[in-house]
């Protein structure tokens, strides 16, 4: 029986190829974005409060910042115990047309040696991992112009 | 002596520190209860006072899981031996001993106690803080860890990568932080760590988040923190002539949008609909402990800041003001903040030489206010202090700072 597609977090990315995004929400009365999603009220201040409604984010942004996780990090992140660990990266990307920073992790094989600030990225569908049923999609963040 | 005000509204009354006591930090496989108690006792001896004389006790709870641990005002009042006084907790992670300190003050102020006990103290897990277990995609500490493993030196490094392509900080800039901390912390008794560390050392240690390395991180420790406050008219009544005073705590939140990335948040606020602040939330801070204590930057002898990093002290040197905005490992190269500079910053030695015992924290960096106020820091005293201030940011939005005066 194939293995579920499954996303690690309900409602917060969809698509496949070309089409995948990051889904957020807007505010019908102020226009705010935000990510992760806000369903039930505006967190502008200044806002009366309008209907929240879904919105796909930017597919290309600029890199703000990255690091590298070089140690094993906690539960609930999942990984193989028997396996060597291999460090992966993290960029941290600001959205122009939405104002806003998304943190992702960089697709496998990109090093913080292949980055710099304000290089272009884009968001691609990746596989954070696998059990016997599931096979669980998150984000990543890609340097444009590299192949998948 | 008082510092020169500058009249600016806000400026509430002081409260007198009596007392100030800790348990040395370090990783001492017991409970927090015991760190806590002989803080306690440490303090109530300094204050020349008795528990039993104590109307109220103010705990900074523990840190489990991101959230409150134990619920430590009661257990310290147990382990002190129950005499009825009032109880209060409180938590807000890094920033909960500032708040503990606040609430002493909100009741001093308000005439709901004479002199009150604040206490914080943990016994750190080992490893990397983690989230609680089970299943919680509510709770954005658990979803960074489950989505993207994304520990506290991540964000650490993303904050020193930044530094470095915006203001051309560089990895030796960070490790001359540890170098310096490091040297202070050698002359504190209450520091875990009281080796001098090297350039070279904080270089040849491993990159745990690029760029920083082992020794550009805080450890997680043991320790234990406490202050008698008082009211001022209690504290002359009491004898304390002169005593060290707070003349303002921050606990302010961040305003929306909140454009900088902070833990453990997975983004930031879009600033789509609304311009943000002209200043960050750190900056925000400070500026509301100097509108309060109608001190500025400029009149501060020393500073203790939140080195959970050595890159994120000299993001403090530029949020306290103590310079402008990219010139903070400038004033570091310079010898500003070191001891003997115009102002030394952690001369307690700071995270960096104490490692971090969440709820002990900022209550342990007023100590060091009240010690160096007091002229009583030995081989690391300030020459001259009349004025310091305490800063610290706490996960999910606390802001903490503390500035006292003599």
């Amino acid at each position: 029986m194939p293995r579920m597609r499954t996303p690690v977090v309900a409602g917060w990315f969809a698509g496949d190829g070309d089409d995948f995004r990051l889904l957020g929400t807007r505010c019908s009365a102020c226009t705010s974005v935000f990510f992760p999603r806000e369903d039930a009220h505006c967190r502008n201040p200044e806002c009366p409060g309008g209907d929240l409604a879904e919105v796909p984010l930017s597919r290309r942004g600029h890199v703000w910042s990255y690091t590298d996780s070089r140690y094993r990090p906690p539960s609930p992140y999942v990984t193989n115990p028997e396996l060597p660990w291999e460090p992966y990266t993290l960029i941290a990307v600001e959205l122009a047309a939405e104002r806003l920073v998304v943190l992702g992790q960089a697709v496998p094989g990109v090093t913080v040696a292949d980055l710099a600030v304000g290089m272009e990225v884009e968001v691609v569908p990746g596989v954070l991992h696998e059990d016997a049923d599931t096979i669980w999609m998150t984000w990543r963040w890609r340097p444009t112009g590299v192949a998948a | 002596m008082a510092v020169a005000a500058d009249g600016g509204g806000g400026m509430t009354d002081e409260v007198a520190v009596l007392g100030a006591g800790m348990h040395p930090w370090g990783k001492w496989g017991r409970s927090f209860v015991e760190y806590g108690t002989v803080a306690a006792r440490a303090a109530l001896t300094d204050a020349g006072l008795e528990w039993r004389d104590i109307g109220s006790i103010v705990g900074a709870d523990t840190v489990r899981g991101g959230y409150p641990g134990y619920v430590a005002g009661a257990t310290f009042a147990k382990a002190l031996g129950w005499q009825g006084a009032r109880v209060t907790s409180v938590y807000a992670a890094c920033a909960s001993g500032a708040q503990a300190v606040n609430t002493a003050r909100a009741q001093i102020l308000s005439g709901l106690a004479d002199v009150v006990l604040v206490v914080g103290a943990d016994a750190a897990p080992k490893g990397f803080f983690r989230p609680a277990g089970g299943d919680r995609p509510d709770d954005p500490d658990w979803l960074r860890f489950r989505v993207l493993g994304a520990t506290n030196p991540a964000y650490f490094g993303l904050y020193a990568r930044r530094r470095m392509a915006v203001h051309g900080d560089t990895p030796e800039d960070f490790a001359q932080v540890k170098v310096k901390n490091a040297a202070l912390g050698a002359l504190n008794p209450y520091a875990r760590y009281r080796k001098p560390v090297t350039a070279e050392e904080v270089a040849a240690s491993t990159v745990v988040a690029d760029p920083l390395r082992l020794l550009d991180i805080c450890a997680t420790s043991d320790g234990g923190a406490a202050l008698v406050l008082a009211g001022m008219e209690f504290a002359r009544r009491h004898g304390a002539r002169d005593p060290v005073r707070i003349r303002a705590v921050s606990t302010v939140t961040p305003r929306y949008p909140n454009t900088v990335l902070d833990l453990p948040d997975i983004a930031t606020d879009s600033a789509v609909a609304v311009r943000p602040a002209p200043e960050t939330f750190r900056e925000s801070i400070a500026r509301a402990a100097y509108e309060e204590a109608g001190v500025g930057p400029e009149e501060l002898s020393f500073a203790e800041v939140y080195d959970l990093s050595t890159a994120l002290e000299l993001q403090w040197y530029e949020d306290l003001g103590l310079c402008g905005e990219g010139e903070g490992a400038k004033l570091l190269r310079e010898g500003t903040t070191t001891l003997g500079g115009r102002i030394p910053v952690n001369a307690s030695g700071g995270l960096a030489s104490f490692g971090e015992a969440v709820p002990a924290q900022a209550i342990a960096q007023i100590c060091e206010l009240t010690w160096q106020l007091r002229g009583a820091a030995g081989d690391r005293q300030v020459a001259g202090a009349r004025a310091g201030i305490a800063a610290n940011q706490g996960l999910f939005g606390h802001g903490s700072a503390v500035i006292a005066v003599r």
